[in-house]
């Protein structure tokens, strides 16, 4: 039997059912092929980032935050890498022996870790920031799993309360929160960059690919402080503040030639080291950021002004008898009564009456332009956070009365550094340069706010004071010419001025024949043993400034003889 | 012919063999590059950290509190200063 001639099996199937398989499975090739093309050739974007992800990584470089040296270069502020250990609360497993250990090597008490790892809600919990690198080694060491630790950077002022004020400090961040650290925080922190790497299954990076931004570390910066000065600064000062258990004090010192702060220095200070404890009153900034009213320190401005529009001479003679001056209801009074005394003993002897009789001569808006022009009501412009104005108001609405008194300094503030800043227009024969908080290489550029003669008068006067028979002659330092003025002014307290607070200060330059450097000196509330300028603030002036001319090594322009003070009872007391 | 395609086989796999050994020791001068950048970074943190201890340890008022009480120095009185001046100093 011949199969193939069976009619059941002859059936023949239609041509075209044949051309349509091939044609399905021709499609379906033609399909695969044209998916293909487009995941390899036209969108391979996404399957390539897919398998970079396996190998390849983004790394951060973090920043260094640029260190702060003083102007002979030491450090005076350093950031070096530290640990944070952290946790996710869920995942931490280890018994209770780990965790007391933990706690122990954290300093922290296990009840406080437990209560840190309680919240199991949470991805993320700090157990403890800033951990110093050999402590972070133990940590890892215990090995407890979900406990992990991050790198991050700590600030360290290796002169402690020395520069506090100044310096400012960071927070947990490294970043500046107060002083130079806040004012300079753009410079000093630097840009963090990233770089793709190509990682092994080890983590180990085994190609760099490309560097996607470039670090830029943070600048150094170059104040203009001098360690050496401002140490020796704060010591005299706070010998000063507790000899007389004073609330608290400052010392400006000013390098005449640049306008450069060499020492800020403030008491009671404080460690920023030790972050826990960084409160309250110690904060203050008793030279850039407070003000006070001057008192006295105020009057050979007043004296200039009138030099300056001829109204008197150095010798012309006011009349200062009996004592006492009624403008309306109130009355200026003089602590030593003179009948007469000549413009220069009105500095001499720091008389309210003399420069009150010499103010009210003169017109408002005058004595305010010069306030004015002297930077009295405008901040110094360091780009401190904080720093003060001080209150001047405008000349319109003076009273007599409030114009006598502005003329020996009350009813207006300012802060010690423009006192200071005020001062250098006598050392500079008229001229007043802007101050600096950094280094300054080339002399800036002066603005002249009154004649060289003026000056040169005004800073006879002043060393005048500075003599056995002026208000000041505690501020004399052997070897060297001295100019300066006391200044003492009750505290205003509540609107009025308190009877026994006060604050006592000098502001003064030497060598006087071509002055290097003005200093001020500030004591607020000194309580025992006296409280005028001359007895209180002048000796800070006298060590300070006698150290800082031997550091600077500033050649004697005075006699070499022991020092005359006045004998007891002698000394002249200024008018308060 | 058969003698030139041979002659180009053993020349691609020398040439094969020479590309993974080259990009092994890239890797590898790679790696240790990185260990010395790293090492960089360490002697770097390090420095910052001896300098902080060199300026603690040379901070003014310890110096000062040494020469004072172990060594007795003292700051000399003025009249006991003698200022030699130099002739034709420039100031």
């Amino acid at each position: 039997m011949n199969f193939a001639a069976s009619p059941v099996l002859a059936l023949t199937l239609p041509v075209w059912r044949s051309r349509f398989l091939l044609l399905v499975l021709l499609a379906g090739f033609a399909l695969l092929l044209g998916r293909s093309v487009y995941l390899q050739g036209l969108n391979n974007d996404f399957l390539r980032a897919k398998g970079e992800s396996r190998f390849s990584r983004v790394i951060e470089i973090p920043a260094n935050r640029g260190r702060i040296l003083d102007r002979n270069g030491e450090v005076l502020a350093v950031s070096t890498p530290v640990k944070s250990v952290w946790a996710i609360p869920g995942e931490v497993q280890g018994n209770r022996q780990e965790l007391v250990r933990l706690a122990a090597l954290l300093e922290m008490s296990a009840a406080e870790v437990d209560k840190r790892l309680a919240d199991t809600d949470r991805d993320f919990v700090f157990l403890k920031r800033q951990v110093s690198p050999d402590v972070a080694e133990r940590v890892a060491g215990l090995k407890i799993s979900g406990v992990f630790q991050n790198r991050e950077y700590r600030r360290y002022y290796p002169s402690g309360e020395v520069m506090a004020h100044v310096l400012g400090f960071t927070g947990a961040d490294d970043v500046g929160q107060e002083g130079v650290e806040l004012a300079f925080q753009e410079g000093l922190a630097g840009k963090p960059g990233s770089r793709r790497v190509i990682k092994d299954r080890l983590g180990q990076t085994v190609e760099d690919v490309e560097s996607i931004k470039a670090v830029r570390d943070g600048r150094d910066l170059m104040l203009a402080l001098d360690a050496r000065v401002q140490n020796l600064a704060l010591r005299e000062l706070r010998a000063a503040v507790e000899r007389h258990r004073a609330k608290a004090g400052g010392v400006v010192v000013l390098d005449t030639a640049t306008g450069e702060l060499l020492a800020l220095a403030n008491y009671p200070t404080y460690n920023p080291n030790k972050r826990n404890r960084l409160a309250g009153a110690p904060l203050r900034n008793r030279t850039l950021t407070d003000t006070f009213e001057p008192g006295s320190t105020l009057k050979p401005f007043t004296i200039a002004l009138a030099l300056e529009a001829g109204r008197v001479r150095p010798d012309t003679v006011i009349q200062t008898a009996p004592g006492s001056l009624s403008i309306g209801a109130a009355t200026i009074r003089d602590a030593h009564v003179e009948h007469t005394l000549t413009v220069a003993e009105v500095i001499q002897k720091s008389s309210n009456i003399g420069a009150a009789r010499i103010a009210l001569a003169l017109p408002a808006q005058s004595m305010w332009e010069m306030f004015q022009s002297l930077g009295f009501g405008t901040a110094p412009g360091l780009g401190f956070p904080g720093e003060a104005s001080g209150k001047l108001r405008p000349y319109r609405g003076w009273k007599p009365i409030e114009q006598a008194t502005m003329s020996y300094g009350h009813g207006i503030s300012v802060s010690l550094v423009q006192l200071a800043h005020a001062y250098s227009v006598f050392a500079r024969d008229g001229e007043l340069v802007p101050l600096s908080l950094l280094r300054v290489d080339l002399p800036p550029a002066g603005r002249r706010v009154m004649t060289p003669a003026t000056a040169h008068a005004v800073r006879a006067m002043l060393e005048l004071a500075v003599n056995r028979n002026g208000t000041a002659p505690r501020a004399q330092i052997m070897g060297y010419r001295v100019a300066g003025k006391t200044g003492t002014a009750h505290k205003q307290e509540n609107g009025s001025y308190a009877a026994d607070k006060y604050v006592s200060s000098f502001v003064g330059f030497a060598p006087a024949s071509r002055p290097r450097l003005v200093i001020a000196v500030m004591i607020d509330e000194p309580s025992v043993g006296g409280y005028h300028g001359g007895t209180v603030a002048a000796p800070v002036f006298a060590q300070v400034m006698a150290g800082v001319l031997r550091a600077l090594d500033v050649p004697p322009d005075g006699p070499i003889r022991p020092i005359e003070l006045p004998s007891e009872g002698e000394e002249v007391k200024e008018s308060i | 012919m058969t003698r030139l395609n041979l002659f180009l086989l053993a020349v691609l796999i020398a040439c094969a063999l020479g590309l993974v050994t080259s990009q092994h020791q890239a890797r590898k001068l790679f790696g240790e590059l990185e260990r010395e950048e790293e090492r960089s970074r360490q002697l770097g943190v390090e420095y910052g950290q001896l300098q902080l201890e060199a300026g603690t340890w040379a901070e003014r008022a310890r110096v000062e509190r040494i020469a004072a009480r172990q060594l007795r120095m003292r700051v000399p009185e003025a009249k006991r200063l003698q200022i030699v001046r130099q002739e034709g100093a420039v100031k």
